[in-house]
């Protein structure tokens, strides 16, 4: 299999996860496990290109497939994939846990669909559970991310500092009025 | 939680899966794994062998024959949403399928995994049985038919022997604009409370019995003996089912 | 000092190495490690007859398996973390059971292998003898006490306590109205996205112990296992990496993994680690929640209340290593932002059969809340009048902080409450939550809290400007996803007229800074930002006093800006930070990167010594900041909902947070700790329970029953802010980490309550809940 790009030999034992096999036989810890049952989704990972759940494969059913992790987005020193970027931008993120595996649902989803509309994104983000943010700042996220991935970054604002961190921002103001469309559960109309 | 030992077998024909199906003792099925894996991860499933299918060729088409569209063993329900065949031919599918769990399960479920399962308040298993389809089931004693009607036996439970495997599932062609798939269900994916499948005057209901059933559109309760779950008494999921039937006919429900 | 930072939407300096997927949450460490599991009580109470673990020891790949029998501390209690006269009878668990199992769940044995797959295998080959007995699950059962918990606990009640203001009865037999309502609340869980994990090694030529835990107050640990293994506490050394969330479970301290695996890794000559898995995170950390109250409240006809007595039980579940916290804080908390006359307070702590309970988010907060803002509720609906109007007829005012309830704290004190302004709170969220939408089965929810935050006894900071001009700094409280390093770098960055990006802050790590007290309760920024104001004002102190020397300048006459100390008013006149950090540090031996300025020729010739008496080298300093009282925030929640009259499924159409936690440091991470409390009091509210069956069975233990809310369930928050700082402490701030979840449960109800015109007195609500009070209602005429 592929992973990452680099060929790696599946684990003898069959019985081992994906998910495990990632974290420990190849130290890739970008990928969390959160529950094993396929329903909190920190373990996402791309197969192929499509977003799954590592902690729902085995290792060995990866063999002449190609798996893409967290890592693989923004190798050290380099500039952050967009949707990392839109994530830093937004405060998408507190605990981080949940991060990696939104991150990889996010760019499965933008690259099947560049400019999603506000039902595709919550559609794109409902099977990710995070318990730290409240998800408002992940749909802002999405959004920014898919704006990124689109246009060349924007100019910094006069005055601010070059530093990527640590940088005083105008952070989008909060919706004043309701913004995110119907669908059929508990929303802001 | 990890899955207890068992030996894996991931054939590279459809003869060779048969073989292995008629001669290990205590084999399972794995396609999509969204449903088993989680069973071998809680060590609720235990079976001594597994039987990997994904690697089968020739079991990923969607294709027209007989007045419907077959669906093969290995086509995941993501590829099947976005099938254009199905959803020219069989747009009920596509709506059942967008309730099935989340898109990133989806992207390994398969539609025929799911109909094996036969989980009770399975979108797919109603819409099969409300459209009238059947499933294509092999084994080395040969093929056979298996209709919607006589698949599902109970609660995860289905007509197929131990040595059998589903290639492909079939789903008659049907028009657009009477069709509908309403589900009641807690969170975002989650499984239905109560649902209905609506073809036109047929209506099967899911959640609401140890299998799909069909139900009169005008008594849809006549009959009905739900059991609760977690999330819902019998009364309130008999109630449920009087409500999205009449709002599958546009009735105030 | 600069003010360039406090106040300003700091992105965090968290997010590069966590968006990159380069956390270190403590199952990322491995280093050769084995893995362990363990071996629970299916049974919610059972005598243990025997343990057989021989098939165990000798399956493939294991290094051992414990069982209370092999450990030399196997028949000691766990610590119980909290005393309190009240709690006569507390008990606590031993690591591992061996006579009697109390709760489905409770550690049996431990089993060490390879990895945790041969972990698992071999932990089924463990044969348990149980001898099931009778089993107590709800709190009415446990006070009902027909079966015991513990044999030698009378009417399974571990504690109880009454307190009182004014003349309770005589108050309600002399008001012209009077309601009686019950309330409950049902268990619920935490539930972090990261489970708990703990990984140690012992270094035996070194005689250390070092060990990485995703706990929530590392310096406690690090106390507790000195005490257990006697070791010199600076041979101990306990770290909290990144943490996947806490959220109250992970305050618990001495489970009985975070003595097992240092053991373990002490006996066995490697590390050891234990990662626990959902299943059993479900059991065997600590829920909160379970509580029934009966209410009595006077008032008059203008809604003012003048009497009210509450009478609750709590669930404590099998064990109170907590002690009675969570019944303190309800009990202080009820009376929340309105002037009660006479309030009596009555709790009994009750054992059941079920896990223990410790705070979550809120912790006990939310039914305080709740029983206050249904009762003015009650009241409104039973007088007719307006429930935000009954609300400001009862509100405290704003010219009468320093306000006195007179009911006991968690700290020791009584719940004094510092600064606020509820009348505005109220005005401000109504303001923004705008006119009523049009249309059928809308409702409006309402609910107002207040929130002690900023719990001593202490915290502590070093900060440290190194030769290069940055900054380090650190304090022992770690992090689980608030921010702590950003938030503390923009107190320091202010002070020394730095760049937060200049600044480090480390965390968590008795390594680094061996005191403090721990994460919880909503006090890190109150705490441990005025320990790290307080480090960086005395290094900022002590750099302008080197500075005035070089510069032969006053001191009084300089300022810290720009990385450097300068003349006020003549900027050009500085000395660089760095250059100060190499002077402060008196040298014989230059080596580069400026040093030779320190040394002996090259320095200013003074009188004395180098290094003046009383002083010690390096731009360095520690400072800890011990709050004599809680300070208060405060908020108002508002929602409009609708319930869907037929299925009675809920949509949040607008959900309206105003907020007052003082001076705000970073409103970003503060409206992410609003957004992320709201959305776990949406899901305490309408989809979280735990559903425990007659034989003290867990039935929902997965993630596809029990009930997180996804996106789609969650609305985006529109949040204002009020602030009321605090004169309690320097930087004016109140804690905030509580605040969203608190009154959530209010809200809902109240809102539910106001569409579907139904008495709503539990939580959590669910469509099934709501057919079956619909019915009730409808069926009673």
């Amino acid at each position: 299999m592929r992973v990452n790009g680099a060929e790696r030999q599946a684990p003898g034992s069959a019985r081992r996860l994906l998910s495990d096999y990632l974290r420990g036989d190849l130290g890739l810890t970008g990928t969390h496990v959160g529950c094993e049952h396929g329903v909190c989704g920190c373990c996402t990972v791309l197969l192929d290109g499509r977003a799954i759940r590592s902690c729902l494969m085995l290792a060995v059913q990866a063999e002449g497939h190609e798996v893409t992790t967290i890592e693989s987005l923004s190798p050290e020193g380099a500039e952050l994939h967009p949707v990392q970027r839109a994530f830093q931008e937004c405060h998408g993120l507190q605990c981080g846990f949940c991060t990696p595996g939104f991150v990889m649902a996010i760019c499965g989803l933008l690259a099947e669909n560049p400019d999603p509309t506000q039902p595709e994104i919550e559609e794109g983000i409902a099977g990710n559970l995070c318990r730290c943010t409240g998800y408002a700042s992940i749909r802002r996220a999405v959004r920014r991310a898919a704006e990124l991935m689109q246009e060349p970054p924007p100019p910094a604002s006069p005055g601010t500092p070059p530093t990527a961190r640590g940088r005083v921002v105008q952070s989008p103001p909060p919706p004043a009025s309701p913004g995110t469309p119907p669908t059929a559960r508990g929303r802001v109309k | 939680m990890k899955p207890p030992p068992f030996e894996y077998h991931a054939p590279n024909s459809v003869a060779r899966a048969l073989e292995l199906l008629a001669t290990l003792e205590d084999a399972k099925v794995l396609a999509g794994g969204q449903s088993l894996i989680p069973l071998l991860n809680f060590r609720l499933a235990r079976p001594a062998h597994l039987v990997d299918v994904n690697r089968l060729p020739g079991l990923d088409r969607v294709y027209e024959r007989d007045g419907g569209v077959a669906v093969g063993a290995t086509v995941r329900q993501s590829g099947a949403e976005r099938d254009p065949l199905l959803r020219e031919r069989c747009p009920l599918l596509p709506l059942a399928l967008r309730l099935v769990a989340h898109h990133v399960i989806r992207n390994r479920g398969t539609v025929c995994g799911s109909l094996a399962h036969a989980d009770p308040a399975a979108e797919l298993c109603a819409a099969l049985l409300v459209l009238g389809g059947h499933v294509v089931a092999e084994s080395t004693r040969g093929s056979r038919v298996i209709a919607a009607g006589e698949l599902f036996r109970g609660p995860f439970e289905t007509a197929l022997q131990p040595d059998e495997l589903i290639t492909e599932a079939w789903f008659p062609t049907h028009a657009t604009g009477e069709v509908g798939v309403l589900e009641e269900s807690r969170r975002h994916g989650d499984f239905a409370m109560a649902g209905v499948a609506r073809y036109r005057d047929r209506v099967a209901l899911f959640g609401v019995a140890g299998t799909p059933v069909m139900a009169d559109p005008d008594d849809p309760t006549r009959g009905l003996q739900p059991s609760g779950d977690l999330e819902a008494s019998p009364e309130f999921k008999l109630h449920l089912v009087r409500v999205l039937v009449a709002r599958a006919y546009g009735r105030a429900g | 000092m600069t003010t360039r930072w406090f106040g300003a939407p700091v992105q965090r300096v968290e997010d590069e190495r966590l968006v990159r997927g380069r956390g270190r949450y403590t199952d990322d460490l491995d280093d050769g490690a084995l893995h362990a599991c363990f071996v629970r009580s299916p049974y919610a109470h059972a005598r243990v007859r025997s343990i057989a673990v021989e098939a165990a020891r000798r399956a493939p790949g294991v290094h051992a398996v414990y069982t209370a029998a092999d450990l030399p501390f196997g028949d000691r209690d766990l610590p119980l973390l909290i005393p309190h006269p009240a709690l006569t009878n507390g008990r606590t668990q031993r690591c591992l059971a061996s006579d009697i199992v109390r709760y489905a769940g409770e550690a049996v044995a431990f089993v060490v292998a390879h990895d945790r797959y041969l972990a698992e295998d071999a932990g089924e080959l463990i044969e348990v003898d149980y001898e099931p007995l009778p089993v107590v699950i709800t709190p009415e059962a446990a006070a009902a006490a027909r079966n015991l918990v513990h044999e030698d606990v009378p009417g399974n009640v571990a504690a109880e306590l009454t307190q009182h203001v004014g003349d309770v009865d005589a108050d309600l037999a002399g008001a012209p109205h009077t309601l009686s309502l019950r309330f409950r609340f049902e268990r619920a869980a935490a539930q972090p996205m990261e489970a708990r994990a703990v990984w140690a090694r012992w270094d035996p030529g070194e005689r250390r112990l070092l060990v990485y835990d995703s706990t929530q107050s590392p310096t406690s640990i690090r106390g507790g296992l000195a005490v257990l293994f006697g070791l010199p506490e600076t041979s101990v050394e306990v770290v909290a990496p990144d943490v996947g969330g806490g959220f109250g479970p992970k305050i618990m301290l001495f489970y009985p993994d975070e003595l097992l695996v240092p053991y373990a890794a002490m006996q066995l000559g490697r590390p050891v680690k234990w990662t626990e898995d959902r299943a059993e995170h479900f059991l065997a950390v600590n829920h909160e929640r379970g509580q029934v109250h009966d209410v009595r409240v006077g008032f008059d006809g203008s809604g003012r209340v003048l009497a009210l007595d509450v009478d609750f039980i709590h669930d404590a579940g099998a064990y109170t290593p907590y002690g009675i916290i969570l019944p303190i804080i309800t009990a202080a908390q009820t009376t929340g932002p309105y002037r009660v006359p006479s309030y009596r307070t009555r709790f009994r702590s009750l054992f059941t059969n079920a896990t223990p309970t410790s705070p979550y988010r809120g912790a006990g907060r939310p039914h305080g809340c709740f029983v206050m803002e249904r009762t003015l509720d009650a009241i409104a609906g039973e007088l007719g009048l307006d429930r935000a109007e009954v609300r400001r007829r009862n509100f405290i005012q704003a010219d009468e902080f320093p306000y006195d309830t007179g009911i006991a704290w968690q700290d020791g004190n009584r719940a004094v409450y510092d600064t606020g302004n509820y009348p505005a709170l109220l005005d401000e969220c109504l303001r923004l939550l705008g006119p009523r939408p049009a249309g059928e089965d809308v409702g409006m929810g309402l609910g107002v809290y207040v929130e002690g935050t900023g719990v001593g006894p202490y915290e502590g900071a070093h900060v440290q400007v190194l030769v290069s001009g940055k900054v380090v700094a650190a304090t022992g409280i770690p992090s689980q996803g608030q921010g702590h390093a950003t938030v503390l770098a923009q107190v320091v960055a202010d002070v020394l007229g730095v760049d937060v990006a200049d600044v480090h802050v480390r965390s968590g790590d008795t390594r680094r800074f061996q005191w403090g007290v721990g994460t919880f309760a909503s006090r890190g920024a109150v705490t441990a930002g005025n320990a790290m104001h307080a480090a960086a004002l005395k290094v900022a102190d002590k750099a302008k006093r080197i500075a005035s020397e070089q510069l032969e300048v006053d001191a009084q006459d300089l300022e810290l800006a720009a990385g450097a100390v300068r003349v006020r008013g003549a900027p050009d006149r500085a000395v660089p930070l760095a250059a100060v950090a190499i002077l402060s540090n008196p040298l014989r031996y230059a080596f580069g990167g400026g040093a030779e300025m320190a040394t002996q020729f090259s320095s200013r010739a003074r009188a004395g010594p180098p290094l003046a008496d009383g002083e010690q080298p390096g731009l360095e300093a520690s400072g800890f900041y011990s709050p004599a009282g809680s300070t208060w925030a405060s908020g108002c929640h508002a929602a409009y909902v609708r319930v869907d009259p037929r299925t009675f499924r809920l949509e949040i159409l607008r959900y309206v947070v105003v907020h007052d936690c003082g001076r705000v440091i970073n409103p970003l991470l503060l409206e992410g700790q609003i957004q992320g409390g709201v959305a776990q009091g949406i899901g305490g509210a309408f989809y979280e329970r735990l559903a425990y069956d007659d034989e003290g069975q867990l039935r929902n233990a997965s993630l596809m029953e029990f009930l997180i809310p996804y996106a789609t369930e969650v609305p985006d928050v529109v949040i204002g802010h009020l602030e009321t700082p605090s004169p309690l402490n320097p930087l004016g701030v109140k804690g905030a980490g509580e605040a969203g979840v608190i009154p959530v449960g209010a809200v809902i109800a109240s809102a539910v309550e106001d569409a579907l015109g139904i008495l709503v007195s539990q939580m959590p609500l669910s469509p099934q809940r709501l057919f079956e009070l619909m019915q009730r209602s409808a069926s009673s005429g």
